[in-house]
Order: C-alpha cells, then sequence, then structure tokens
C-alpha cells in the first residue's frame, strides 16, 4: 500500500495485479477494480477540476451518478471513472478546467 | 443479435432479478440489461465475486445476495452486462451501448427496476475530494475490497449510515467520528409509526444491534448535528458542525454522507411518465398500478425506482410486475395471476411495515434539502442555493427556466444530483410545494454517448 493513501485493501491475494498509469505515473492495482477505485486506494482523491472556477473534486457516488469522476482514459476525455474497469497499460489522467467540457466527446446533447 | 423480445427488463438488483425468476419459471424468455459489469444492484453489489473476506466485513445479508444471482444460470435468460441504456421510448424502443457499441432492442413488456440514488448532502465543503457518500464507500468496499483505513468521519442519518459504520469496523478501520443530523424532533415524530415497524420487527432489531456494537467499540458519536461545514482546500481535512455542546471540530481525510436514497427516476422522466409528490420522503416517483404498471402500455417499474421501499420490498415488487407482464402476455390468465400475486403481496406488506417509521425517523432536516446561501447546489455548472433564490427573485418560476438563468442542471449530471435540491429551493422561495414548480425536464440521451457509439448503430 502505498504511504500516504488514507485507503486501505482486504487481504485479496487471488486477484490479479494490473498496472495502470496516472498522469505518466504508475499505479498499481487489482484486476475488478474500476479506475477510480485503484486510483482512491493509490491516494489520488482528485480527478478533475471545474470548468467554471477550477476547483478540483474527486469521486462522490462511485456508481455513475455525479461525473465528478471525470477523466481522460486512453485518449478518450470525460469518462466515468467509476464505471471503466481498471486494465493494465492504460493511460489516465485528470480532466482540467474548460478544456474538459470544451473538448466535447462527452454527452451527445 | 436479437432486435426484439417479449420482455426486457432494465436493471439487475433485487427488483430486476427477482422479475426475470418469476418470468422465467412461467417459461417466457427475458433479456436483462445493466450497465455494471456484474448483477446484485446497489446492495448485493459484486456479491457473485466478493471472496470470503468481503463477505465477512460485509455482513450475512450481503452474502445472502447470492441466491438471488442463480437466475442468472438460466438458459432463457439473456443477460448482459455492462449495458448502459440511455434512451427508451414510449414505444418500448430501447438503446444501449455496450462494449464501445451501440445496440437497440424492442419490447412488448417492459420492466424498469433502476433501484435508488442517494439524496444529495449539500453544506459548505461538500464539494472537496475526499467527501463522498456512504453508498460510494460502501462500492468501494464490495467492489473493489477498498476502504478508508482511519481518519474517517461519517455524517447525516439513516440505516445505511449506521450500517457502514459497521462495516468499516470490521474492517479494522479507526472512525473518528459519527455525526448524526438526525433532528431531535424527528424521535417524536416517528413513535406513532413504531407499532406497524414492530409487524417486521427484525428491521428494529438489526439497527438497535448497530447502534451497540458502534457504542462498544467506543465510536465518538455526536447527535443532532447541524452547520456542517467540511473544511479544507483541495482536499478535506475536517469537519466544522454544531451540537448540544457547542461549535466542534473533527480531523479527516475521509468524509462519508448520508442523507437516504431517493427513487433513480432519469429513465421514467424521461419518459414523460406521471410523477407523484411524496411529502414524507420527500421526492418524486412515477404513478404506477398495483402490478407497477405505468400509464404506457407495457411500461411497468418495480422497486425502488418507483418509490423507496427496500430491498426486500423491491424483490417482491420484481416478482409482482413480471406476473402483470405474463397477464399482458397472454401467459396467465387473471385468476392465475392473482393466485400466484398473493403470497408475494404479503412479503411486500410485511417488508413495507417499517417503511412509515423509516421515513419519519430519518426524514431530512431542512438545511439540507433547502441549503445556505452560500452553499453549491448544482456540482457541475458550480451554483450555489443563493444564486438558484435570486432567479426566483427576478421571477424565475421553475428548475427549467433556471436552467436559462444560470446553468443549473445543464452539466454532465444532468441534474441527477442537484433535481431534487432545485425543486425544494425554488418552492421554499416561491412559498409553494415543490409539486408546483416541478422537475427538470430529463432528455435523452441519458448516459454520455459519443459520435463514434452512434456510428457504430448505423453500421450494424
Ligand atoms: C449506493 C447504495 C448502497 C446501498 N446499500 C444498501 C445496503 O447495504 N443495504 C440495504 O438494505 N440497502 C442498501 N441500499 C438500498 C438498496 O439498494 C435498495 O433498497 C435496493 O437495492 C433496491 O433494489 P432495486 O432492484 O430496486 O434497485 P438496485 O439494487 O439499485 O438496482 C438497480 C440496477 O439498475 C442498474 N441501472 C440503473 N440505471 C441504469 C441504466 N440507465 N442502464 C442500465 N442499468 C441501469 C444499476 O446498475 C443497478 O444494478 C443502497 C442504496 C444505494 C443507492
Ligand atoms: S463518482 Fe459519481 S459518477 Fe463516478
Amino acid at each position: 500500500m502505498p504511504s500516504g493513501s488514507i485507503f486501505a485493501r482486504l487481504p485479496e491475494p487471488d486477484r490479479r495485479p494490473v498496472t495502470l498509469f496516472f498522469e505518466g505515473e504508475p499505479v498499481g492495482a487489482l484486476q475488478g477494480d474500476s479506475v477510480a477505485a485503484a486510483l482512491l486506494a493509490a491516494g489520488k482523491l482528485t480527478f478533475r477540476a471545474t470548468p467554471v472556477g477550477g476547483a478540483p473534486r474527486g469521486p462522490y457516488c462511485m456508481m455513475g451518478v455525479c461525473f465528478e469522476c471525470l477523466l481522460e482514459i486512453d485518449g478518450v476525455a470525460n469518462r466515468q471513472g467509476c464505471m471503466v474497469q481498471a486494465a493494465d497499460g492504460m493511460r489516465v489522467s485528470r480532466m482540467l478546467g474548460a478544456r474538459g467540457l470544451a473538448d466535447s466527446n462527452g454527452p451527445a446533447r | 443479435m436479437k432486435r426484439s423480445a417479449p420482455l426486457v427488463i432494465v436493471g439487475a438488483g433485487p427488483a430486476g432479478l427477482a422479475a426475470a425468476k418469476t418470468a422465467l419459471d412461467h417459461g417466457l424468455p427475458a433479456v436483462l440489461l445493466d450497465e455494471q459489469p456484474a448483477a446484485g444492484g446497489q446492495i448485493y453489489r459484486g456479491v457473485g465475486e466478493a471472496g470470503e473476506g468481503r463477505r465477512k466485513v460485509l455482513g450475512a445479508d450481503y452474502a445472502k445476495g447470492a441466491d438471488l444471482l442463480r437466475v442468472l444460470a438460466d438458459k432463457g435468460l439473456d443477460y448482459r452486462p455492462g449495458a448502459e441504456v440511455w434512451e427508451m421510448t414510449r414505444e418500448r424502443e430501447i438503446f444501449f451501448t455496450r462494449q464501445g457499441a451501440v445496440e437497440r432492442l424492442a419490447a412488448d413488456q417492459l420492466i424498469l427496476c433502476t433501484g435508488a440514488i442517494e439524496r444529495p448532502m449539500p453544506f459548505p465543503g461538500w464539494t472537496l475530494p475526499g467527501v463522498m457518500t456512504c453508498g460510494a464507500a460502501q462500492i468501494l468496499l464490495k467492489t473493489a475490497g477498498v476502504y478508508p483505513r482511519q481518519d474517517i468521519v461519517l455524517a447525516g442519518s439513516g440505516p445505511l449510515l449506521l450500517l457502514l459504520a459497521t462495516q468499516l469496523l470490521a474492517t479494522g478501520a479507526k472512525i473518528a467520528a459519527l455525526v448524526e443530523t438526525t433532528p431531535s424532533e424527528n424521535y417524536k415524530a416517528a413513535l406513532p409509526y413504531l407499532p406497524a415497524a414492530l409487524q417486521a420487527p427484525d428491521y428494529i432489531f438489526k439497527g438497535l444491534g448497530f447502534i451497540r456494537d458502534l457504542k462498544r467499540a467506543g465510536v465518538p458519536w455526536h447527535k443532532s448535528a447541524r452547520e456542517l461545514e467540511a473544511l479544507g482546500d483541495n482536499a478535506v481535512l475536517g469537519l466544522r458542525f454544531r451540537d448540544a455542546a457547542g461549535i466542534r471540530e473533527v480531523a479527516c481525510g475521509a468524509l462519508l454522507l448520508h442523507q437516504g436514497v431517493v427513487p433513480n427516476v432519469q429513465i421514467s422522466r424521461s419518459l414523460r411518465l406521471e410523477h407523484l409528490w411524496d411529502p414524507l420522503q420527500r421526492c418524486w416517483r412515477p404513478k404506477l398500478d398495483d402490478w407497477g404498471l405505468s400509464e404506457i402500455p407495457g411500461v411497468a417499474v418495480a422497486g425502488d425506482g418507483g418509490g423507496i421501499v427496500g430491498a426486500k420490498a423491491s424483490e417482491a415488487q420484481g416478482g409482482l410486475a413480471a406476473l402483470g407482464a405474463l397477464r399482458r402476455l397472454g401467459e396467465l390468465d387473471t385468476a392465475a395471476r392473482d393466485a400466484k400475486a398473493r403470497s408475494l403481496q404479503k412479503d411486500f406488506r410485511r417488508e413495507v411495515a417499517p417503511r412509515r417509521f423509516l421515513d419519519a425517523l430519518y426524514r431530512p432536516s431542512g438545511a439540507f434539502l433547502r441549503p445556505s446561501d452560500e452553499t453549491i447546489a448544482c456540482r457541475c455548472e458550480e451554483v450555489t442555493a443563493g444564486r438558484i433564490r435570486e432567479f426566483v427573485a427576478l421571477g424565475c418560476l421553475g428548475p427549467n427556466q433556471a436552467k436559462a438563468f444560470g446553468r443549473s442542471g445543464m452539466g454532465p449530471c444532468q441534474g441527477r444530483v442537484c433535481g431534487l435540491l432545485v425543486s425544494e429551493i425554488m418552492a421554499d422561495a416561491r412559498g409553494v410545494s415543490p409539486d408546483e414548480v416541478g422537475y427538470y425536464r430529463i432528455r435523452p440521451p441519458i448516459k454520455p454517448v459519443t459520435l463514434g457509439e452512434m456510428a457504430s448503430m448505423a453500421e450494424d
């Protein structure tokens, strides 16, 4: 468990380790984690900055409701980190400010 | 891939799984869609994959959910996990994305079992990283075996707050404080409903068991807390609140909130079903008959999505909705349907016996329904409650107009989180009932769909 995380894991030795890259830095996770769960477990609480005020935000609901967990995943912007399964080699980065919603790969509305 | 089906069920929680089982028991094949990678719904999230350790921490009620998953092995069931439903039409056509491609299905009968979401719990600082719902913490535990280990504050009201606290204790985590916001007058208001609640005494005994365990563990417990404020700049560092002893501050790295659950009405609203305001539960639910049928022929709703009833009653409703669909498809006659329904109706009545007691006891305090001016109400667009009150002063009459005044409800969550808040704040400011100001108009797609995914539909 990386130091600095307030989150811990139950011992589950049967789960396969996977490594994803968050802002270029390797993050160890386990098969079955959502991307959001993997990042939280590694102590990464901030996923995005708001387009209007630039305020830091992170997962609030973990069930696809709040859209606070928006990330860029493998080049696709505005994906819900709590709804995507972590996979080996995945490249993940924060959605910062206006770029996020202006670039709209998001809700087609 | 099949393009039509006699029965499509959306949502693989207790209601959807029970509906599927009833249909299959009567020889009717069913399609079951759920956006999650595994079945179980919110209460039994991940139960099929959870190892011994997780099941032990989450408790016997959770582990029992595995029984409901047996229906997934039935050959007549076409279960499609990872299917995000983003549009449904009144003609019962369903559009969803699965593995990056759009699929569509036409259904003769449709049962919506999309469950509940947590009621928002707004106060200054509730948007800071490290502040999340109790349900979110449970989902972390249920699906990933991840939990906050120390410096945890749980704040709010309701059975799930106490349940999560005991589950966290079972992991060995250290809880810094349990800050209950249940208004003291609720205890008196709930008392008249206690005799009815005792018809299903296990709920009350379970609650008393949680309280005993938490006291025994010596968790610092603050009651009737108000004036909450989360402290910190880049992430939460503490919670300030007022209780009988005055203003207090507790340091924390994880602040877990709960204020009960409300129906997830995203699909039923997008179908423009009639919704009724429930003044006790302070939320809307679609108008349904005894079989969960809405005003659209062939569209039924079962479980918490039709009004909060709890997991066991949701299961009974799923069975009843399936019997209704079987009758409408001509697979059962009225007498057979009614005969089969009797035991489910009895189960339902028993399981909802404690509902009014729980609703009255855990009714949210007004401060969370109509937060202070400086509190952010719409998290996506960063619109404060005070701004919404200003819109009303400028002549804005309801939530849809408020979108034009200041973008509330227009962010990526499409008003899922702020919908009830904006209606309550505007109703209060205008001195009318939320029913009069109404709710956001919800338009499809109700989930993000990319142009690439749309293109996949044109190709197929
Ligand atoms: C986060 C959370 C945690 C809870 N934990 C507990 C608990 O520990 N104990 C307890 O007694 N009660 C708990 N509850 C309440 C409990 O979840 C409900 O009473 C019960 O699950 C209701 O069953 P249901 O079948 O109606 O809905 P749910 O169990 O909520 O199932 C709904 C299903 O619909 C799916 N769905 C929703 N929208 C879509 C869509 N657009 N496309 C595809 N699929 C969709 C969801 O993925 C979900 O699997 C919890 C509620 C929440 C919100
Ligand atoms: S954390 Fe709420 S949508 Fe992902």
